[in-house]
């Protein structure tokens, strides 16, 4: 019999969640967080004293309200920490003026350029963000302020959304489909849209061909990685560059960008997922100082 | 600062560019634009200063193909009113 892909999530990546158990946390002077509601996934991140103490990362659910909070509580499971001992929380991301307990909401594309030069350091100067409905493209200085950013009206047409109805798809899990895609002998023509609906048929189509799962995705990461280039050559990449969001993980997509444009990403050192949070994170601890030196 | 929205149409991608460094927060534009694209509002890629620059608003970022499109120079078109508008040339078009 046929296997059932309804009844399994493919599109279904890790949620997780991590603590520094060396940081003592009591011992801090400002504890700052940062919560990035994306369309696709949410994060928190807790640094104390501009060192990264807790994150963790799940799927945003219906309610943006809801999602800040399911994430700010598994981020501080196990921490003993509460809401209360937290000095400044900036909400970022599609939801960010519906995190509850956020003082303030800054823009992604600013907690991306700032959590990145965090995550990769001071010689980061050009920031790929491929997020779960969207993508920027982001030119930054050497202390992580953006210089120039590229945005487009586009909806999930290469981003991480349309990644996971591939994986469903195919039947292939969201944490495999980059690796397989990369198992083609030589590349297949790029599907011609990277239009979720549209490439899902012409998808759809291939296979009946009798296209192999392969080359399907091999198809469709590099129509994706083509589309994300145009962005980045119109904005101008200069090393180094790195890729943020889910994408970042996917390795079918991010070596056929770096293939095409010449230039490596640089390795991730943390989740890319969490690097809008981050920023924020940074950015609530650099203004609960500016607010406590006015006082 | 250089911030580029774009959008894509049957005819191309296009950019509109807000050279944010040169934006006095004069407001002309936001005036000046028939369809509300614009405002003025605190830099919101550099949320430490309390300078204020032109963007385009949030409502608009995902649909300037519909609202920007009808003043997308073509034949006996006039020239763009943001772009007239503004005094300090903060405003292009890849167009």
């Amino acid at each position: 019999m046929a296997e059932d892909t309804n009844s399994k999530e493919y599109w279904r990546w890790t949620e997780s969640n991590w603590r520094d158990p060396d940081i003592d946390w009591k011992a801090g002077e400002i504890i700052s967080v940062g919560i990035d509601v994306g369309s696709v996934s949410s994060q928190a991140v807790i640094l104390v004293d501009g060192k990264l103490y807790a994150y963790s990362n799940m799927r945003t659910g219906s309610d943006s309200p809801k999602s800040a909070e399911n994430a700010m509580d598994w981020a501080l499971e196990g921490t003993g920490m509460t809401q209360d001992d937290i000095h400044y929380v900036v909400g970022t991301g599609y939801g960010r003026v519906n995190v509850p307990f956020a003082k303030r909401a800054i823009t992604e594309i600013a907690c991306h350029a700032r959590g990145a030069n965090f995550m990769y350091g001071p010689t980061i100067k050009t920031v790929l963000d491929m997020g779960g409905q969207d993508c920027k493209a982001i030119r930054v200085d050497q202390k992580g302020k953006v210089v120039a950013f590229l945005m487009n009206d586009k909806c999930a047409a290469g981003t991480g959304r349309g990644m996971e109805v591939f994986a469903n798809l195919l039947g292939i899990h969201i944490t495999e489909v980059g690796e397989m895609s990369l198992r083609v002998e030589e590349e297949p023509p790029m599907v011609s849209s990277t239009c979720v609906v549209f490439a899902k048929s012409e998808a759809s189509g291939l296979l009946r061909e009798g296209w192999p799962k392969e080359k399907v995705l091999a198809a469709y990461c590099l129509a994706m990685a083509h589309r994300v280039v145009d962005l980045l050559e119109r904005l101008g990449v200069e090393e180094d560059f790195a890729i943020t969001g889910g994408i970042g993980k996917n390795v079918g997509v991010v070596s056929r960008i770096e293939k095409e444009l010449g230039i490596k990403a640089l390795k991730p050192t943390l989740d890319t997922q969490i690097a809008g949070a981050l920023g924020g994170a940074l950015f609530a601890r650099a203004l609960e100082q500016k607010g406590r030196k006015s006082k | 600062m250089k911030a580029n929205y774009g959008y894509k149409d049957g005819s191309g991608e296009f950019f509109i560019t807000l050279d944010t460094d040169r934006c006095t927060a004069c407001g002309d534009c936001v005036e000046a634009c028939p369809y509300g694209v614009l405002e003025v509002v605190d830099d919101p890629v550099d949320p430490l200063s309390d300078v204020q620059v032109a963007v385009v608003t949030e409502a608009e970022r995902k649909k300037i193909k519909y609202t920007c499109g009808p003043c997308k120079p073509v034949v006996d078109r006039p020239p763009l009113p943001c772009m007239t508008a503004c005094p300090e040339d903060v405003i292009a078009h890849s167009w």
